[in-house]
């Protein structure tokens, strides 16, 4: 893969903020009343990025694959704290989101690394592990957050399960699968439908960086597939570690 | 004896949903009523372990119930709750749901007439029954298990007067017909006396 390189001034960065203050302008005018999460919005972007704009540089400069395992700890840690809120119907959600990012994490690169796809070098793994456990946090957010709404709309067809002396896990298979479903969906529409309806940002990155468009296909496609591997087992971890939280080990449905 | 519950209590979100309750229930047809909020559900799904109790104790043919290993007891103590709550697809698909689960053989036809119902439901799609045929749907998986002893949670209770003879009579058949002992909770102590050979009443 070409290692092209290209320079960002910082009064391009501030003349893309004429396109902040027309989102601004649109939700005053329409009063969509989001301006003042606009502000915040992009206060927070200039000043994450910023911050994690040196981490890299620093993690790149000391070239140890030490730094980088803490890097992904530290995102997994956060990533799970972050589903968690979404997760807010699902009892003791962080146990199962900490398992679901760091095995989605782990497996993944270490599928890509094993197989020879990327180096195991800072360059590769901070930013794939960055989008593997993005993802993984996203997909899983999702499916937790669907696992609680349906197992509380289903809760009297899965005691009736039960009554019936289904195990736990009978009794909430299609609720599983209901919210499995929904966790690795999005990213499913979305390969789908790459490179008609939207450009991926890798593609976007490596194209504007200069690289080939062959180049920034096969990335693309690489990273895509990457993805599907991560948003599928971390959906998969979260719901069915997730699940066993609303029963007892008598196979009862706990009150919430 | 069947049940024995002695001075079981209950708490759901800091109140006492049933409070040092004792009362001793036989082989045959128990209905047990009591005003609304008197713990008569929560007392059906003690005794076939969906919970259990704070404290107290709950014995079945003399053992404790927290002996029994809660899935093959609730396969032999099958509880049939207030509201319909069948799985999707066919009332035959939730009849061989529950034989299976159950490891009993499954004559669907069978079934379906002990609780009263017609050879044509078998395909029926479930979503497309009336609340009645839902009832009675539960009742004929519930049979399809061939359990020792049912427990009813207001069998009637959304249904109009025609559909109430007719699962009151399909109940009463069941009892004449075979061994089965049945709990059943009612509001309307007209109902226990039909269908009880005795009557426990809950205090409110």
């Amino acid at each position: 893969m070409s290692t092209t390189s290209i320079h960002v001034e910082l009064w391009q960065v501030a003349a893309s903020l004429v396109l902040v203050a027309l989102a601004a302008a649109i939700s005053r005018w329409q009063r969509a009343d989001l301006e003042r999460d606009i502000v915040v919005a992009t206060g927070r972007s200039i000043v994450q990025l910023t911050l994690v704009g040196y981490a890299i540089k620093l993690i790149f400069e000391a070239d140890t694959i030490w730094l980088v395992l803490a890097l992904l700890a530290v995102m997994v840690f956060f990533g799970a704290v972050t589903a968690r809120h979404r997760a807010d119907k699902v009892p003791s959600s962080f146990g199962p989101l900490l398992i679901a990012l760091a095995l989605a994490g782990a497996s993944t690169l270490g599928l890509v690394v094993a197989l020879g796809i990327f180096d195991p070098t800072p360059r590769y793994l901070v930013p794939v592990g960055g989008m593997v456990i993005g993802n993984a946090m996203t997909a899983s957010a999702v499916a937790l957050n669907r696992l609680g709404d349906e197992m509380a709309d289903a809760r009297a067809r899965i005691e009736a399960t039960l009554a019936l002396g289904a195990t736990a896990r009978e009794a909430a298979a299609p609720t599983v699968w209901r919210a499995l479903r929904s966790g690795m969906i999005a990213l499913v529409d979305s390969t789908k439908t790459t490179g008609l309806i939207f450009f991926p940002g890798t593609m976007v990155g490596m194209l504007l960086a200069g690289a080939s468009p062959t180049d920034a296909v096969r990335l693309q496609l690489i990273l895509l597939y990457t993805l599907l591997g991560s948003v599928s087992i971390s959906a998969l971890v979260a719901t069915l570690l997730a699940y066993r939280n609303f029963f007892t080990p008598a196979a009862q449905l706990r009150e919430l | 004896m069947l049940f024995e519950l002695r001075e079981v209590g209950l708490d759901r979100g800091g109140r006492a949903v049933l409070d040092s309750f004792s009362v001793a229930i036989p082989e045959g047809a128990t209905a047990i009523v009591g005003p609304s909020g008197a713990g008569k559900s929560t007392l059906l799904r003690l005794l076939n372990r969906l919970a259990d109790p704070d404290r107290g104790e709950i014995f079945y043919r003399g053992r404790p119930l927290g002996d029994y290993e809660p899935l093959a007891l609730r396969r032999e103590v099958s509880l049939v709750p207030q509201l319909p709550a069948l799985l999707e697809g066919t009332v035959e698909s939730n009849l061989r749901y529950a034989a299976e689960l159950a490891g009993e053989e499954l004559d669907v036809e069978e079934t379906l007439a002990r609780a009263g119902l017609d050879p044509s439901f078998a395909g029926r799609d479930v979503a497309k029954l009336s609340v009645g045929e839902q009832q009675r749907a539960m009742l004929a998986r519930a049979l399809a298990q061939r359990p020792a002893v049912l427990l009813l949670d207001e069998p009637t209770s959304a249904l109009d007067h025609a559909a109430r003879d007719a699962v009151e009579a399909t109940l009463a058949r069941l009892r004449r017909e075979s061994d089965l002992s049945l709990v059943l909770v009612s509001h309307d102590p007209e109902q226990a006396r039909r269908l009880g050979d005795r009557v426990v009443e809950m205090p409110a």
